[in-house]
């Protein structure tokens, strides 16, 4: 299994809108909140994508506001099991799809990207198993975490994504309490260590990115892993009109980094210049405000795990340079200009 | 079976004519699925199942099959993989026992309410803790309340023939349910039998291509499955899986009649065993069944009436048939091999619920973590059953020995 030798463009704008409103495939009048994140990711990555699509959700935010029965805001064949099993009900289908070709019951040329949309809840944690599975048996899917740091759906409790030191509804604030005191796991390195041949992270912030690595993802022939930064107003405190601005601040302090794995080789796809300091992205919220005043040495804690972050992935992305200059795909695409914003590599 | 058949009619002869040949449950289940060839089955070891997708990994390996075999990492997953395969629209089949049909029952209702047509193989076992191997069906009854249809076989023949007719039931349109047969674990799924088999033409005739009326691999049909119910409509949505289990009992008569038609064989929802003019009864499922009427034999032999009732449907509970067969004033002994610890056993407690108007009916427990039921317990029962009825039923305990329960 290797990705695509070819260059793999970010849809453009217009296009997107173009698909946008003569073939939609997620629809309004959901009940996501106002400027959540999830719906800007949803949609990108629906509309960047050539081939019909077959989506399953997890359950979480996205799956509760967008199919109150019996309405749907969703134009293409989508099915919910449950929370921790979105990997394997998608690797059941994607199985199927293959059974039925090699029994002629369905044509062999009818391409169909199957996406996975699951919460940082319904992947690093309770549905871990389940990708772990699916990303070793070699499914040909696409799996998307949209990682908003917690388990909102539910009433904003911390998961195994949520950030050291954020409030949380279970990690509270209190007298012997500076919220979240766990450090985040590295889900994107564990889905790495499988393997497989398209890993990458990105963000809401960057949805020019994000296209492009869902093109990517669309076109590897087997499992491609896609963590998406996911601004959640309602649990990070932060206003809906910021919702693209908190994220970049995500980017742009290298808390959140814009890289890929292709078949094993990263890639730094942004280096924020100058990389901002991590209390930029800290202060933009309500669930770390706390920090602002009695908070010991962890503000330096998070900014030298930061550091040592930005300083690995460098690291192992020099390293992996050679293998990207061979490769037609490693030349940047160029930023669309309509939108200013970082500098794309 | 006298056949004399030139070796080079064989062919043509395998279409027409059964088989028979010494199988284990197991491998007659495996068997079963080979004829069948589903286009999915995701797996998962667990004891005493695991030689059901051992044998049935062989036949992939051999390429007797078209399925898209899946090497799961639970059952959880194997259940999850099942439900999106069978939605897909994919004839998906896969077998589990005890702590593996506990991990997977959180989707096996999921199955049910999504309609999902998977079909089951249950290795009946015992649910930790302790840990136990061996047959019981505590595990089937975590299924009892899930909307799928639960039966029971009583040999490995019957698994066989069960496991045949288990699609039929799973994808007709008034069914779209989950589907599980049972066989007791070891009794059943490690003994090796006379087993008939079918013709694959045959079964492939009888089974028929898979259907579901939506796939979701169908991209130009888009549909929503698995949304969110609120109050306004959930209920709605799970009568539906009830009145459809419930309809499935006609299915089944139906279903049943075809298949003895083609078999010889008739596997309705319950089986009668010199009921006739019997004034005691004992009701069971699973390979007790067998231990029974043998002792109905010898009773009989010393001139007692008495009769066995065998249920191979316990879901739906076959409500009709067991009334059509029973004669009020009869005395009922249930013998089963599960527990709910603070109430009565589950099979005790729905053969009651109907029967204890115009019947003396008592519930006993036998065979926990495979524990062998003999002779001598069964006819406990029937001895019981000649003493006045006590009210309310005590719950006795068979092969606990004098003591009774501590
Ligand atoms: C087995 C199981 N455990 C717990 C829940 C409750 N639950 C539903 S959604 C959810 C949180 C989802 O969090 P995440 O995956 O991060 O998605 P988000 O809500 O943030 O979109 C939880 C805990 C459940 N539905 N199933
Ligand atoms: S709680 Fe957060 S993630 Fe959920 S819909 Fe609202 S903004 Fe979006
Ligand atoms: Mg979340």
């Amino acid at each position: 299994m290797s990705g695509p030798a070819v260059p793999v463009e970010p849809m453009r704008i217009r296009e997107m809108a173009r698909r946008e409103e003569s073939e939609p495939r997620f629809l309004g009048g959901h009940a996501l909140c106002a400027g959540c994140g999830i719906p800007i990711v949803v949609r990108t990555i629906l509309n960047s994508i050539p081939t019909p699509v077959v989506v399953v959700n997890a359950t979480g935010c996205l799956e509760v506001a967008t199919t109150r029965y019996p309405t749907t805001a969703w134009n293409v064949p989508w099915l919910h099991v449950a929370f921790e099993n979105a990997a394997a009900s998608m690797s059941g289908i994607e199985a199927a799809s293959r059974a039925l070709v090699r029994r002629g019951a369905i044509a062999s040329e009818q391409e169909i990207t199957f996406v996975v949309f699951a919460g940082d809840g319904g992947t690093y944690d309770i549905g871990l198993q389940s990708l772990s599975g699916a990303l070793e048996r070699g499914h040909r899917l696409m799996y998307v975490c949209y990682d908003n740091e917690a388990y909102m759906n539910t009433g904003i409790q911390r998961s195994g994504a949520t950030p050291l030191a954020a409030r949380t509804s279970t990690t509270p604030l209190g007298v012997s309490s500076l919220g979240n005191m766990h450090r985040r796991k590295d889900l994107t390195a564990i889905v790495a260590a499988h393997r497989v041949p398209y890993v990458a992270q990105a963000s809401v912030s960057d949805f020019q990115d994000l296209s492009r690595k869902a093109r990517r993802a669309a076109l590897t022939p087997g499992p491609a892993f896609l963590n998406v930064l996911s601004s959640c107003p309602l649990g990070w405190g932060t206003e809906p009109r910021d919702t693209v601005r908190v994220a970049r601040m995500a980017v742009e302090t290298g808390y959140w980094p814009l890289f890929e794995v292709i078949n094993q080789h990263y890639r730094i796809n942004y280096e924020p210049d100058p990389r901002l300091p991590v209390t930029r992205w800290l202060s933009s919220q309500g669930r770390f405000r706390h920090l602002e005043h009695d908070h010991g040495d962890i503000i330096e804690q998070i900014q030298a795990e930061v550091d040592e972050q930005w300083r690995r992935l460098q690291e192992r992305s020099a390293a992996d340079a050679h293998y990207f200059a061979a490769e037609i795909g490693a030349v940047p695409p160029p930023r669309d200009a309509t939108s200013p914003g970082p500098r794309m590599r | 079976m006298a056949l004399t058949a030139a070796p080079d009619s064989e062919p043509v002869w395998r279409a027409k004519h059964p088989r028979t040949r010494l199988l284990t449950g197991a491998h007659a289940a495996a068997e079963a699925m080979r004829q069948m060839d589903p286009d999915v089955v995701p797996v998962y070891p667990i004891t005493p199942q695991t030689p059901i997708v051992e044998a049935f990994a062989q036949f992939v390996a051999d390429g007797r099959v078209h399925t898209e075999l899946m090497h799961m990492e639970s059952e959880h997953s194997a259940m999850s993989a099942a439900v999106g395969a069978a939605l897909a629209g994919a004839r998906t089949m896969t077998a589990t026992a005890s702590q593996g049909l506990a991990y997977m029952i959180e989707v096996v209702y999921i199955a049910a309410g999504l309609r999902a047509p998977v079909v089951l193989a249950l290795g009946n076992r015992a649910l930790s803790g302790p840990i136990n191997i061996h047959g019981d069906h505590s595990d089937a009854m975590l299924a009892r309340d899930s909307g799928a249809v639960v039966a029971f076989a009583e040999n490995a023949q019957e698994a066989y023939d069960l496991m045949l007719m288990a699609p039929r039931l799973a994808e007709h349109s008034d069914v779209l349910l989950p589907v599980m047969v049972g066989q007791d674990g070891f009794t059943i799924t490690h003994s090796a039998e006379p087993v008939e088999t079918l013709a694959d033409e045959a079964v492939a005739a009888f089974v028929g291509p898979y259907h579901v009326a939506t796939p979701l691999l169908e991209t130009a049909h888009p549909v929503t499955e698995g949304a969110f119910a609120m109050p306004d409509s959930y209920f709605e949505l799970r009568c539906q899986v009830q009145a459809a289990n419930e309809r499935t009992l006609e299915v089944w008569e139906r279903v049943a009649e075809e298949y003895a038609a083609l078999s010889g064989r008739l596997l309705a929802p319950v089986d009668p065993y010199r009921l006739e003019d019997a004034g005691a009864v004992v009701i069971t499922m699973g390979s007790a069944a067998g231990t029974i009427k043998d002792v109905v034999d010898r009773l009989r032999d010393r001139g007692e009436k008495v009769g066995l009732l065998k249920l191979r449907a316990f879901r739906p509970f076959p409500l009709p048939q067991i009334l059509g067969l029973l004669r009020p004033g009869q005395h009922v002994a249930v013998l089963e091999r599960a527990l709910s610890p603070g109430a009565y056993p589950p099979l005790f407690a729905d053969v009651a619920s109907f029967l204890v108007r115009d019947h003396d009916v008592r519930s006993f427990v036998f065979g926990l973590g495979g524990r062998d039921l003999g002779f001598e317990e069964v006819e406990i029962a029937f001895e019981d059953l000649k003493q006045p009825a006590p009210s309310p039923a005590p719950i006795r305990y068979l092969g606990l020995g004098k003591e009774g329960p501590v």
